[in-house]
């Protein structure tokens, strides 16, 4: 059985460990099920010379599991969030610990954490791809899930002026019918008479909630 | 042979051999050994998060449910808890049990689908067909509760929209029996037959420590010996308040090396904890509402105030799911959403596996983390005097039943 901590003491032992480098700590237990057990995480937002050393720290805890590393356009900032998951396999024993880093639109780069956690790469990549943050250091830079040939510079999760540009958007919704075809050779249906609606059946369950 | 031997190189897709999803392997071959593996995904990149960001959050629960025609439901759980989260909604405790049943019944039914895929990989059409019969019975099952067969559309923001009733539980009991039945032939079919053995036993290992390292999730990280799953780790829904294990691969007595024939184990013996979960969700349901607010309007005026952050994980058939979701009560449509399948996790660990196995084993490994991926039409083969020559799905696969084949011979 692995040695585990509380929430408040894992988010102690950053603070112990960092200072003011790590801020906007929180602690949160959200309570599901019947007997309300608490799904346990905490945030904490991390400058981007110190996310290295963060996840070393959480790896001397315990090795995580990175779940993905999720992005948002934040006016002029640009955050990312590191999921990670400590104290896996224990009943009901998890942390989820997730690292806010903020990094200006003027300057958008990020060290890579793939030296110490390898299964990074992937998310890293989508990163680069969709909100346009370079990640320095990664051992592959390619596109993984846009096209090769999207233009450069547009990154869809942006929402400034090198997010999608409206000329780029197909409504298929708003298409209509092709015109340059001939009408299909299907007779027009029969008016049918309108009958007396039958008396709904009741439902098996009595349970539809809409 | 005054050919030039090795490396050569092997493209594979973006319409793949075995499975059901654009993707595109480059293999560089030494014969019949993969030397170095590459893919580039991104062939069926609908930009689902770019629409949801512009739909309200009930929209996109709906939205949610398209993601995978496999595991669906459970995309639309995650994302339901996690605005549950920000906009504060508390969920009925019946309407948990109701997420519970429905989300195992997908497991199962997910489960079943991909043995009968794993059987086809390796040329037993016959267990194929067989697994994807009794499939039928977890499909009919769902479409009795919810009224779809696939995107069942039961989950809601605060609940589910429909109940599972007690004069229900007879249907549903009658599934779990169906099941149980099959379970010691399907146990004996898949790992009791030699040649599965044979060709699933040492095949595309990855190791507790590389599985951990590359981020793996579900049955593949299962296998391998890690004992991971959202269920028992951070339970949500039901889950809390019921008694069940991680599964193993020591529960069928084997040494747990991470192989394609521990993959088989773990899924095989999921299906019988679902029954299980199943079990305990009918004896312990509470009584009471399935959903916190009925009436529609209110539900979406206290969204649009919403504001906040939140991620929630679920353990969906083939491994975590989670979404990260930031509403700024400014606007109906969230700020931020981030879907995460378990397949993009997995994808990472196929380059370490598929590594120095043979041509014929490809389709069973890549096959053997439950891709989400659809199908099919050609390879090319590519000499390095760029002499092209075309291998079809159909001579990729009867490789794969050749090699069967010899070894039952």
């Amino acid at each position: 059985m692995r040695a585990t901590m509380t929430p408040q003491e894992l988010a102690d032992r950053f603070i112990r460990k960092f200072g003011s480098r790590v801020s906007n700590i929180q602690v949160k237990e959200r309570r599901e099920g019947v007997k309300k057990l608490p799904q346990k995480t905490v945030w904490m937002t991390v400058s981007r010379e110190d996310l290295n050393d963060a996840v070393a720290e959480l790896i001397s805890i315990d090795y995580p599991h990175l779940g993905v590393i999720a992005a948002s356009d934040n006016g002029d900032m640009i955050d990312l969030l590191y999921h990670l998951q400590v104290f896996f396999g224990g009943k009901h024993e998890e942390i989820c610990v997730v690292f806010t880093v903020q990094v200006p639109k003027s300057d958008p780069h990020v060290p890579t954490i793939s030296g110490l956690i390898p299964g990074a790469v992937y998310s890293e990549r989508e990163k680069q791809d969709m909100i346009g943050v370079t990640v320095d250091g990664i051992p592959d830079s390619r596109r993984i899930f846009l096209p090769d040939d999207f233009p450069e510079e547009i990154y869809p999760w942006r929402k400034d002026e090198k997010g999608i540009p409206p000329s780029m958007v197909k409504e298929l919704w708003k298409v209509d019918r092709p015109t340059d075809r001939p009408v299909p050779p299907v007779a027009e249906p029969e008016p049918v008479e309108k009958k007396e609606p039958e008396p709904a059946k009741e439902a098996p369950s009595g349970g539809a909630a809409e | 042979m005054s050919q030039k031997k090795a490396p050569y190189e092997l493209p594979i897709g973006p319409i793949h051999p075995a499975l059901k999803e654009p993707i595109n392997f480059t293999f560089q071959m030494n014969g019949e050994v993969i030397e170095k593996v590459d893919f580039a995904p991104g062939r069926a990149h609908r930009g689902i998060e770019w629409m949801g960001m512009r739909r309200n959050p009930v929209q996109i629960l709906h939205l949610c449910d398209r993601i995978c025609g496999i595991c669906g439901v459970h995309h639309a759980l995650v994302f339901a808890q996690a605005v549950e989260q920000i906009a504060d909604i508390e969920v009925p405790d019946r309407a948990y049990y109701v997420r519970t049943i429905i989300a195992e019944f997908e497991r199962i039914q997910s489960h079943i689908l991909w043995a009968g895929v794993a059987a086809h990989e390796l040329g037993f059409d016959t267990l194929f067909y067989l697994a994807w019969q009794i499939r039928e019975e977890s499909v009919d099952v769902i479409e009795y509760i919810t009224g779809n067969r696939v995107n069942y559309g039961i989950m809601m923001l605060g609940g589910t929209r429909r109940d599972i009733t007690a004069d229900m539980f007879p249907r549903l009991e009658q599934a779990l029996q169906y099941y149980e039945g099959l379970l010691e032939k399907m146990v004996n079919l898949f790992l009791n037959d030699k040649t599965i053995a044979m060709r699933c036993k040492d095949t595309g290992i990855l190791t507790k420590r590389r599985a951990l390292e590359l981020a793996t999730v579900g049955p593949t990280s299962r296998a391998s010996g890690l004992a991971m799953d959202v269920r028992i780790d951070s339970p949500y829904a039901a889950y809390g308040d019921l008694d069940f294990d991680i599964v193993l691969p020591d529960v069928y007595n084997s040494e747990g090396n991470g192989d394609v024939y521990d993959r088989i184990i773990v899924r095989i013996f999921e299906i019988k904890q679902s029954i299980d979960i199943i079990r305990q969700c009918m004896k312990q349901m509470p009584e009471g509402p399935v959903l916190a607010e009925e009436k529609y309007a209110k539900l979406l005026m206290n969204l649009k105030k919403a504001s906040g952050e939140a991620f929630a994980r679920v353990e969906a058939p083939r491994g975590e799911d989670m979404h990260y979701v930031r509403m700024n009560g400014k606007q109906e449509a969230p700020e931020m959403w981030k879907v995460k399948a378990s397949t993009y996790s997995n994808q990472m660990a196929w380059v370490e596996i598929l590594q120095g196995e043979q041509i014929a084993d490809i389709p069973i490994i890549v096959a053997s983390i439950d891709p989400c991926m659809s199908c099919t039409d050609r390879v090319a083969v590519v000499g390095q005097d760029g002499n092209a020559g075309i291998m079809t799905k159909e001579h990729l696969h009867r490789l794969s039943v050749e090699k069967t084949r010899r070894l039952q011979s």
